[in-house]
């Protein structure tokens, strides 16, 4: 159902290559971004706010699609439009794999900056 | 202009929620060589926005405090005619959304994730766009700016113009005329001035070309009109001048379309001469319809030596309606194109209802052809109803210096002999040697009147021997003037000599006038009462009631006229 990357070398070198010193930074505030992110999505859950969900899925989205995680940002597609149609328990059950391929991207951005 | 590829440095405004979107965007755009601000909402953005005047803006549509859509709104608002170009960074995907960021004032989307090459074509359009917009809105400005200093500028010489020609009897009861307040600048003029002996000259002309060329052309024109016609000269000697000063300062291919008329309400006569104007128009009180058609080339073509001003005269009657006017009445246009015309004047003419003046009746023809009377602008007539009476009471000048002051003892001797009688008219010298006098100023029409008719009949009945009989009907007066002009032409051996002598008395002074002809003279003792017979018509009657004496000499061909003038509490004033 998704087979986009985890995370696109070819886009995260552009980045690499247009941030040049700022890259590191670029990376550390996308992973402690979309660490807030996550809690913000728990938080709206247990709030039943599915507006708030949406919003906060649309913009984690938008990151992860311009830092390169195109699957994960397909995952948050699929949940802010959950979040749109108040499918709230739809929505609940995707964040494990959400999480889980925020983990992945997570540790190969890593892997990346040691590079 | 800019290469896509080397931009010039812009100020740029962004906001993007997304602290990781906001630094690569920043990045991307550092990277191009543009100054970049950022802003984390809509309402930061805002604030910056005011602060820093960017030169445009990119903005994420979903913010906290205030979404992109909204700071669109705003900043639009703030630019107003400056074109700062909104661009909307958006993963946004379905129709509906984005033409709401269109509704709100953005430009153009830009997609996550970023590409710098896009990014960099997308700005560099936009920033052409607005430097258009910029160039745009600074030539609007200029030409708004020139066209106010131009606008301003024609009030002004309009007040020039109107200074030089205001000494006019435009105002006077019988006459009616229609002309926008700028036509001049359109190339129309319109003058009337009465003669010093009574009677009037009127000029409509229509100078090619528009704006102040043609406007230019009109000064001279007022002056020469203005100022001869006051100094008593004739319509030929004021066409003359101003055909000769036309073509002296007029570029080639420039000139003036003009009627002019000489209108003697005392004889019933208007003279007119019509070069290059539609027809002009002498309607009979009972309906009859003479056109006033152009028989010359227009002021301003001729030299002085092939220029011909004789006039045609007609005859007539209180009531009946002089009309003049230039093209701009036939060439009204109504919506279809088509112009007002001849064929439609005639019928307007023909219909015109007897207490309309018929420069009204025209007018609103025109309009009603028109359709909206927007045509107003170019039409300029000129009406004058004939009247028994001088329409315009004599002008009061109020004396600028003493009465006294100038030549009071002189005398001075004028004689025109041979062929000059029928080339050249010595009334305006001899009233000019008269004004030096200034107590005789403010008598200028009654001294020229009385120089007239002692002229006139001096050279017609006197040297040329026309019966003044024949003036009593219509054919005998086309017959008089006609045979005028044939004895004119060959008169030979004749002369006619003016004395004049002033000089000061108690209170105020003494012209005495003395003019011998050269002709046969008539007896003078049979002219005892005014109209009894041919030769003593109403010139004499005239001239009795003006001076303080009229006596002729017994051969007749003598006339003395005394003419004594007094200082008054106020001025001076004729006893």
């Amino acid at each position: 159902m998704n087979d986009k990357p985890h995370l696109d070398e070819e886009a995260l070198a552009e980045l690499r290559d247009v941030m040049e010193d700022e890259f590191d930074i670029l990376i550390q505030t996308y992973i402690s971004d979309s660490r807030e992110r996550i809690q913000a999505l728990h938080q709206a859950l247990s709030d039943n706010d599915p507006d708030a969900f949406a919003k906060t899925a649309h913009s984690f989205k938008g990151s992860s699609i311009n830092i390169g995680a195109a699957r994960l940002g397909e995952l948050c597609l699929v949940i802010e439009k959950a979040g749109r149609d108040g499918a709230l328990a739809d929505a609940r059950q995707r964040m494990t794999d959400l999480e889980a391929e925020f983990a992945i991207v997570r540790r190969l951005m890593e892997e990346s900056l040691l590079a | 202009m800019t290469d896509p590829d080397n931009p010039r440095p812009l100020r740029l405004l962004i906001a993007d929620d997304s602290s990781t979107d906001r630094l690569i965007l920043q990045a991307i755009l550092r990277r191009q060589g543009h100054e970049v601000q950022a802003a984390e909402d809509g309402q930061a953005a805002l604030q910056l926005y005011h602060r820093w005047q960017p030169d445009m803006v990119l903005l994420d549509v979903m913010m906290p405090r205030m979404d992109g859509m909204e700071a669109a709104r705003q900043i639009k608002a703030l630019a107003g005619e400056t074109l700062v170009p909104v661009i909307f960074l958006t993963s946004l995907s379905d129709a509906g959304s984005l033409a709401q960021c269109l509704e709100a004032g953005g430009d153009d989307f830009l997609p996550k994730p970023y590409n710098p090459v896009i990014i960099r074509a997308k700005l560099w359009a936009f920033d052409r766009m607005r430097r258009m917009q910029e160039t745009l809105a600074r030539q609007r400005d200029l030409i708004h700016m020139r066209n106010q200093q131009l606008l301003d500028e024609q009030v002004t010489a309009r007040r020039v113009f109107d200074n030089i020609a205001h000494t006019g009897c435009l105002d006077a009861p019988n006459i009616r005329y229609h002309a926008s307040p700028m036509s001049v600048f359109n190339g129309d003029i319109l003058f009337a001035c009465p003669r010093p002996a009574g009677g009037m000259h009127l000029l409509v002309g229509d100078f090619t070309g528009h704006g102040l060329p043609a406007a230019i052309g009109a000064l001279p024109v007022a002056e020469i009109f203005y100022g001869m016609t006051s100094k008593g000269f004739s319509g030929p000697d004021v066409l003359r001048e101003l055909n000769q000063k036309l073509v002296r300062i007029l570029p080639t291919g420039m000139f003036c379309c003009a009627t002019f008329a000489e209108v003697d309400f005392r004889q019933g006569v208007v003279r007119v001469w019509n070069g290059g104007l539609p027809d002009g128009y002498l309607m009979d009180i009972d309906g009859t319809c003479h056109s006033l058609v152009s028989r010359h080339l227009p002021l301003g073509v001729l030299g002085p030596e092939r220029f011909a001003a004789p006039m045609e005269e007609y005859r007539a009657k209180p009531g009946d309606q002089l009309l003049l006017m230039t093209d701009g009445v036939l060439e009204a246009t109504d919506a279809g194109g088509q112009h007002f015309g001849e064929q439609r004047l005639l019928q307007a003419l023909a219909t015109q209802p007897a207490h309309v003046s018929p420069v009204d009746h025209v007018i609103e023809q025109v309009q009603t052809f028109a359709g909206g009377g927007r045509e107003s602008d170019d039409l300029t007539l000129l009406g004058l109803r004939m009247t028994s009476q001088d329409p315009v009471t004599k002008r009061s000048v109020p004396a600028t210096q003493s009465a006294l002051t100038g030549p009071a003892f002189w005398r001075c001797s004028y004689e025109v002999e041979g062929p000059t009688l029928g080339q050249f008219n010595p009334l305006p010298l001899l009233l000019h040697v008269c004004m030096a006098v200034a107590g005789l100023r403010q008598h200028s029409g009654e001294i020229y009147t009385l120089l007239a008719e002692l002229y006139n009949n001096a050279l017609e009945h006197g040297v040329l021997e026309l019966p003044s009989a024949w003036k009593n009907s219509p054919e005998g007066f086309a017959r008089y003037y006609a045979e005028r002009e044939r004895r004119l032409a060959v008169v030979e051996g004749h002369s006619i000599q003016f004395d004049l002598e002033h000089c000061l008395r108690d209170s105020g002074g003494r012209l005495i006038i003395r003019c011998r002809d050269s002709g046969q003279g008539f007896d003078p003792e049979a002219v005892t009462e005014p109209g009894e017979r041919a030769y003593a018509g109403r010139g004499l009657a005239l001239i009795r009631r003006l001076s303080s004496g009229l006596t002729y000499n017994k051969q007749g061909n003598q006339a003395e006229v005394v003419y004594d003038w007094e200082l008054t509490e106020h001025g001076s004033g004729q006893t």
